[in-house]
């Protein structure tokens, strides 16, 4: 072992007290900002994951971005008309089905057909209103999580009666209706159709399941009023961190607005990345102050070891070998509280892991909690390098000892 | 003609430390000369003792030659060459290969037992591997009487004994030069005695260079020549 490093051991084996006081001071920083960490990360993913079970990646709808240009805007491209009806244009993608079989050529993932229609449900002498997605079966079990989120009945149940129904769990109690029973639709359009309910679905989140109701694209075709019309192409890529850039490549070939679930959500990301900046500064506030702790104990012993700084000096020790001494001796610390805050931290995170909470938002779970060796290899670097910078100042002070100041005043 | 060989050469003709017109002030609102216009040289073979009354400035100049404090004015050489304009690295380097310290307080590290702290100037010249360093250190401590100490930490030996366990030190890496700074002032006559003799025997089988300080008159009768300082300045 260098000598170097022996000297630096042996004054923190001597110091038994201080120097437990310190390495716990930063095990508790890392392990906090470890526990922090898994916590803030976990709820931010089970949040994402959910919005993305409960929604297609991409939603391919028969809006556009841009209001239709006007054949004078085209002809002249310096105008802009304002001002003038825009002629109507029939609802729907046009050619749904090549347009599918064209983008389902390259994507990787699945696409289902949908029509979405606004409507009324009409139960028991009360109006609700209800968000109608008109889907297939077969097709809508790739493309989302729906089939696996039903509660009662099945979606292939749709087949099994004219006009079925399935019903958001939360809407289906507001309503008060049940598997079996027979509701009024009223569209947008004013069609009136009786449904059987054949199902119950429950996705988690409450804002869906309070207003959903699912049936056949058919049924969706007859509450609009449109054959054929499909109006939304629902994807699910494999990769659901690829969805915007694949939903970009569909936008550009199919001139249909393709919005991804991140742009659908933009809001909510960004207020992810306020989160995620509060997270990071209160973390590195607390391995800060951690650190602190290192500066008081290095800083303690170069002022009791001052004449063994002395000696070491007056030897023949360079000045940067006796430096190195209380710079290994910060790092020391900072590196066993850095490992026992990995073990904190990870109880800390079972712990939190396993306790159990109500949200009206979304069903009763334990609390969500992400496990990253990132968090744990961040939360050390952070750590090490605060030591250090805590532990360098007092020994560069100690390295700069003249060994005849202390001489002189002790012989 | 090398500049090896003219070095090895000047090391066995010409004095191993010399001090010219060595002057050390200490700067202040009232500058404090501690000594002033010393020159003194120590050849191979040869006992030196500082005399002179308490404050002279005895310590001062041991400092200087041991390149602990660098002359105001003047020049201190080692083997002849011209140390005071040298970088902090560079005069460590040569304490720690050439010069060797005793002072009167032991200045042994508590933590450390005696064959440790004997070794750690060779650990820190690296000159001899691991198992030399601790067969040089116990031979040393054999030297002083001190084997059955040698795992002893310095709060477990008497006065006497942590002296020659500093001894052994400042003779760990084979300095030319000893330089002591009141050696014998905190022990016993007995041990006192002991100490003298060893450092006696440096110079006469070795032909090692001691330089003492001491206001021991018995003790600096036995050296080869005694060099008195009054006032800072050598008196005649
Ligand atoms: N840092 C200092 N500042 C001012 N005066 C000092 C300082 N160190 C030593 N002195 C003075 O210098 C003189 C010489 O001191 P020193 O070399 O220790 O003498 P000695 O070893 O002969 O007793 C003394 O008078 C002492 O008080
Ligand atoms: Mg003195």
């Amino acid at each position: 072992m260098s000598y170097v490093l022996d000297i630096a051991l042996t004054h923190l084996r001597s110091r038994v007290r201080q120097t437990v006081v310190g390495v716990m001071g930063v095990a508790t920083g890392v392990g906090f900002s470890i526990m922090m960490a898994a916590l803030m990360e976990g709820s931010q993913a089970d949040f994402i994951r959910q919005l993305v079970d409960s929604l297609p990646h991409i939603s391919v709808s028969d809006e556009t971005r841009n209001p239709p240009r006007q054949p004078a805007e085209t002809r002249y491209d310096v105008v802009q008309i304002d001002g003038l009806r825009t002629p109507v244009v029939r609802p729907g993608i046009k050619n749904p089905m090549a347009i599918m079989a064209s983008i389902e050529s390259w994507i990787p993932g699945a696409i289902a057909p949908s029509v979405q229609a606004k409507a009324v449900i009409r139960y028991a002498g009360r109006d609700t209103a209800t968000s109608f997605t008109g889907l297939d079966p077969k097709r809508e079990q790739k493309v989302s999580k729906l089939s696996t989120q039903m509660r009662q009945g099945s979606l292939d149940a749709l087949y099994k009666a004219t006009n079925a129904l399935i019903l958001g769990d939360g809407l289906a109690k507001k309503i008060g209706a049940r598997v079996g029973n027979t509701v009024t639709i009223v569209s947008g359009a004013g069609r009136t159709l009786d449904c059987t309910i054949v199902g119950i679905a429950h996705t988690g989140v409450a804002q869906i399941d309070d207003a959903s109701s699912y049936g056949l694209i058919k049924t969706g075709q007859i509450l609009a009023s449109q054959i054929g019309l499909v109006n939304e192409l629902r994807i699910r890529v494999a990769d659901a961190l690829q969805a915007r850039a694949v939903a970009t490549r569909i936008e550009a070939e199919t001139g249909y607005k393709s919005v991804s679930w991140q742009e659908a959500h933009e809001d909510l990301l960004s207020a992810f990345e306020v989160r995620n900046i509060i997270m990071y500064t209160v973390v590195g506030a607390i391995l800060l102050v951690a650190s602190f702790g290192t500066f008081n104990i290095v800083s303690t012993i170069t002022h009791e070891k001052a004449r063994d700084i002395a000696i070491m000096k007056s030897l023949g020790f360079r000045a940067k070998s006796v430096r190195r001494i209380f710079v290994i001796e910060a790092a020391a610390i900072g590196l066993v509280g850095a490992l026992i805050g990995w073990a904190l931290g990870y109880a800390l995170t079972r712990a939190m892991g396993s306790i159990e909470i109500k949200s009206p938002f979304m069903d009763t779970s334990t609390i969500p909690v992400l496990y990253s060796p990132l968090h744990y290899a961040l939360a050390t670097i952070v750590a090490l390098a605060s030591s250090l910078f805590a532990g360098y100042f007092p020994a560069r002070k100690a390295a700069a000892v003249e060994p005849v100041d202390i001489i002189r005043g002790a012989s | 003609m090398s500049a090896e060989t003219r070095e090895t050469e000047r090391g066995e003709r010409g004095p191993l430390i010399e001090a010219r017109k060595a002057t050390r002030i200490i700067a202040g609102d009232v500058p404090a000369t501690l000594v002033a216009d010393i020159d003194v040289s120590v050849s191979p073979g040869e006992f030196v003792a500082i005399i002179g009354p308490s404050g002279s400035g005895k310590s001062s100049l041991l400092y200087l030659l041991g390149l602990l404090d660098r002359p105001t004015s003047g020049e201190v050489f080692l083997d002849g060459a011209a140390t005071s304009a040298l970088d902090d690295d560079t005069r460590a380097d040569m304490r720690l290969a050439s010069l060797g310290f005793v002072f009167q307080f032991h200045f042994l590290l508590p933590e450390f037992s005696a064959r440790e702290n004997v070794m750690l100037p060779m650990r820190a010249l690296r000159r001899l591997s691991e198992k030399a360093q601790v067969a040089r250190a116990d031979m040393l401590l054999e030297q002083l009487g001190l084997n059955e100490h040698a795992h002893k930490r310095p709060d477990q030996m008497s006065g006497g004994q942590r002296q020659r366990v500093a001894i052994a030190r400042a003779l760990a890496n084979d300095p030319k030069v000893v330089l002591a700074d009141e050696p014998t002032g905190n022990l016993d006559t007995h041990a006192g005695e002991r100490v003298l003799e060893i450092l006696r025997e440096l110079v006469d089988t070795q032909r090692r260079a001691v330089v003492v300080v001491t206001h021991d008159l018995a003790l600096a009768a036995r050296a080869d020549r005694q060099i008195r300082i009054v006032d800072g300045k050598i008196a005649i």
